[in-house]
């Protein structure tokens, strides 16, 4: 990312932050989820990120030599790998990850133009796509540690959920979405350091408990709303996804209606949806709508009225 | 080349209609699931595409220019009638797998097309030929979608299965959004092949076969309908102003 992608006149913001350097903090940030993950499900789990990290990187790294532009020391392609793992159940074929990663660095992101270019986050898609082409080996979430169906799986079917196990992340589910702790603790190293803020994922959960309490069925019924939140890839999703600095919009007013329009589609896909989780189809949704979002609440600039024409004397 | 064999060419190779020009979308990609289905589809639709444009070339003295449109539907959907039916009596479980495709074929716009831009304005035998060019481009174009896509989503190839069982079939390509991947993915293939072999001086440029309306890319140089250069305001107005059948009509 050493080009000048554009020339314009000064003065110019100049800035240290460079993208390997934002990378390798959402890297660091997902270390709790990941490590809670390997802990929780046993060694498979850290060959199962391997496996992803190691294709998404290599596709990358060919990609890259064909078109004789190495964009690999971004660190972008090792986020996704480690994303799309963390968002994969354990048992899951180690070749069908590979291809999961292949997918989300070659279709996704390398296609469009690379990093900055992609139009939805390549790891969700790639989730989205492995659970459409293999429906069955994506939702077993039978491991060794744990048999049986996910919190948000009994909590649709009305059974009880253990409230403290599903904060601790003690259940069945995906790599790194169970432990609500674990995602807490690498979203508020990155709240800290500045990488993401509250914007997205605040209106996100907001918006979401409110659509829960309201058509979920349970009313403000605080234990079921907060099973809701920490059960399946919701905080995850909220705070390592939605907030993607190039499928989220990029003006303020724009990101909050980003993340109420998240929050309304996870809550639809949940509650009326014939599965019991909508996180990821929620966000590549929300991804696609981001050029209409940023069209719509694009700031006038100075001197100009609203509606884009210059004010005349 | 002869008249007939370049129409072949045309429509296969040159102007293949999926993978060029990009008509007929629909059906490409809502029946392609199986390498059977895309042939039977391409098949039908040369059928009733050769004979409309035979017939409509027969007829393009007797039709008014104003009611031409819609008498190219009921050409068109006489044709796709009769295929129907006959599909119905002899190939019916290729019949009931195609199923709405069938009747729709009346209003793909690879046969409006071809009669609009080429056989209202050309000779029969040519038009046949286009036709015929035309539907062969369809059907390899829709048998090649549909093989990829059986392999990849079903592991199978003309319905017997060859992938080894460990493989599990990656299902996303026997759905919809299946069929774009793999539409690019042949686009861009025999983009890259054409590119490489215009660099070693192959001709593939479009056969001038009717307007397109897109004159920045047109080669026609002495086309009336030219809009965005000088010469084409000295141009002399012939005065007819219905689209393509200026500048190839050559019976007239």
């Amino acid at each position: 990312m050493s080009e000048l992608f554009k020339v314009s006149s000064n003065p110019h913001i100049r800035s240290k932050v460079a993208t390997n350097g934002l990378m390798l903090a959402v890297v660091i940030a997902l270390m709790p989820a990941a490590g809670f993950g390997i802990y929780n499900f046993g060694p498979r789990a850290l060959a199962v990120m391997m496996v992803t990290m190691a294709s998404t990187v290599l596709t990358e790294y060919f990609f890259g030599l064909y078109t004789k532009k190495l964009t690999i020391t971004d660190l972008s392609a090792v986020v996704t790998g480690l994303l799309l793992a963390l968002n994969l159940p354990v048992s899951i074929p180690l070749w069908m990850a590979a291809v999961g990663g292949i997918f989300a660095i070659l279709a996704v992101k390398m296609l469009f133009g690379g990093l900055g270019q992609n139009f939805m986050n390549p790891a969700l898609a790639a989730r989205c796509f492995l659970l459409i082409s293999f429906p069955t080996a994506m939702t077993a979430f039978d491991c060794d540690a744990y048999t049986g169906a996910t919190p948000l799986a009994m909590l649709k079917a009305g059974e009880p959920v253990n409230l403290l196990d599903m904060v601790v992340g003690r259940t069945a589910g995906t790599i790194g979405e169970t432990s609500v702790i674990a995602i807490a603790v690498g979203a508020c190293l990155l709240l800290l350091l500045g990488v993401i803020d509250l914007r997205i994922p605040g209106s996100y959960i907001v918006t979401f408990v409110l659509f829960a309490g309201l058509f979920g069925g349970y009313g403000f019924n605080p234990s079921y709303l907060a099973a809701q939140l920490s059960g399946g890839g919701l905080m995850l999703g909220a705070f390592f996804m939605a907030t993607d600095y190039v499928t989220r919009p990029i003006t303020i007013r724009g990101q909050y209606v980003f993340g109420i329009t998240l929050g309304l589609l996870t809550g639809i896909f949940r509650i009326f949806g014939p599965g019991a989780e909508g996180v990821s189809y929620a966000i590549i949704l929300g991804n696609l709508l981001v050029p209409l979002i940023e069209k719509w609440t694009m700031p006038t600039a100075f001197g100009h009225r609203k509606g884009g024409k210059r004010h005349e004397k | 080349m002869n008249k007939a064999g370049e129409r072949l060419y045309n429509g296969v190779v040159k102007e293949n209609p999926t993978f060029v020009l990009m008509l007929g979308m629909c059906p490409t990609l809502a029946v392609t699931t199986s390498a059977i289905n895309g042939l039977g589809m391409g098949l039908t639709t040369m059928v009733v595409l050769a004979l409309s444009n035979l017939i409509i070339s027969l007829l393009r003295n007797i039709i008014p220019d104003r009611v031409r449109i819609p008498g190219f539907i009921v050409i068109i959907a006489s044709f796709v009638t009769a295929v129907q039916l006959m599909l119905e009596a002899y190939l019916p479980s290729l019949n009931k797998s195609l199923g709405v495709y069938i009747p729709l074929i009346v209003v793909n716009c690879i046969i409006l097309g071809r009669a609009e831009s080429y056989a209202y304005s050309n000779p029969a035998i040519p038009s046949l030929f286009d036709g015929i060019g035309m539907g062969l481009g369809f059907t390899f174009a829709l048998t090649c979608i549909g093989l990829v896509r059986e392999l990849l989503g079903a592991g199978d190839i003309f319905g017997v299965h060859i992938l080894p069982d460990f493989i599990e079939p990656i299902r996303i390509f026997g759905q919809a959004p299946g069929a774009f991947f793999v539409l690019a993915a042949l686009v861009a293939l025999q983009n890259y092949v054409k590119e490489k072999r215009k660099n070693a001086g192959r001709d593939y440029e479009k056969i001038g076969s009717g307007c397109s309306e897109d004159c920045m890319n047109c080669k026609e140089k002495g086309c009336s309908r030219r809009f965005y250069d000088e010469t084409a305001a000295d141009a002399p107005d012939t005065g007819k102003g219905r689209n393509g059948a200026v500048s190839d009509r050559e019976d007239k």
